[in-house]
């Protein structure tokens, strides 16, 4: 099976699309934040999606568009079963080796500012994490997670 | 200019730099706070950094990236420095990077400071 036991029903579902201003990090992981919380999450699964979001979106805004303002296309969708479903597209550099570049504490960023961890991060909070790339065509993010909560989505 | 959803407060004493950061610490804050704690490093010369981050209810690795520049800020001074206090999430994140085999982790169990 392709999502490892995620179910393919959509029962709810949202897009979002932002320019990539930094400030749009808080916007983008508040907003998938409060999308999420219909299926009434634990406080500790929603901060770990919010930190993902936040690595997947900044990742658009500091390296996808690194030298120019573009969109980061989110989709989020509700799946049968207490899923989620999120994917951050951007049409930014593209990645040359996605394998490298999820590595632990690989970065290409020479500022010296930044850990490398933000793949790590996006593995470890959520539980399935999917890379696409083509360098000058840009990239796609999709990460799946179950919440342990009892809510449904009625 | 964009509002900001963070800031910090500071204590210098002896040779001792208190810095409780309060909000949210993503790519966009840090940016500024960086700029704001660089210069206070500069002034005092620190010999023991204290980022008490008891007031930050989010962050993501670009705050990783935030502590780890300034602990070599500080080291380039000879100094120390530690970390006090992370919130349970806060503490997932530094777990993840191991920070700890780096810098100190203290709780103070919500005694402010010393
Ligand atoms: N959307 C993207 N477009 C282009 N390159 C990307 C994108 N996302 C990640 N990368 C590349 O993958 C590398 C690793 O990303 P990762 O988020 O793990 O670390 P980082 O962003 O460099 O540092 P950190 O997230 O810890 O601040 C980046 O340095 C960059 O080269
Ligand atoms: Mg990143």
């Amino acid at each position: 099976m392709r999502n490892k036991g995620f179910s393919s029903v959509v029962r709810n579902e949202m897009k979002l699309t932002l320019p990539s201003y930094s400030v749009n990090e808080g916007v983008a992981r508040a907003v998938v934040a409060a999308f999420c919380a219909q299926l009434d999450p634990a406080a500790s699964e929603l901060a770990d999606v919010k930190c993902a979001v936040s690595e997947a979106v900044t990742n658009c805004i500091v390296h996808a568009y690194r030298d120019s303002v573009g969109s980061i296309y989110i989709t989020v969708k509700i799946l049968e079963g207490n899923g989620v479903r999120i994917e951050v597209r951007d049409r930014g550099c593209g990645i040359a080796d996605v394998k490298a570049a999820r590595q632990p504490l690989f970065t290409t960023d020479p500022s010296g500012e930044r850990s490398g961890m933000g793949f790590t991060v996006m593995e470890n909070f959520m539980d399935i994490l999917r890379v696409r790339s083509k360098p000058g065509k840009g990239t796609v993010v999709i990460m799946f997670k179950r919440f342990a909560g009892r809510g449904e989505n009625k | 200019m964009m509002n900001s959803n963070c800031g910090f407060e500071h204590e210098y004493n002896e040779g001792e730099l208190y810095v409780r950061l309060r909000g949210e610490i993503d790519h966009h804050s840090a940016a500024m706070l960086r700029g704001d704690i660089d210069t206070l490093i500069y002034e005092k010369r620190p010999q023991r950094l204290l980022l008490d981050l008891s007031g930050v209810g989010f962050m993501d690795s670009s705050g990783l990236g935030l502590i780890m520049g300034r602990y070599s800020l500080v080291r380039e001074f000879g100094g120390s420095m530690a970390i006090l206090d992370p919130a349970e999430p806060i503490m997932k994140i530094l777990n993840l990077a191991g920070i700890k085999r780096i810098i100190a982790i203290e709780k103070t169990k919500g005694a402010k400071k010393k």
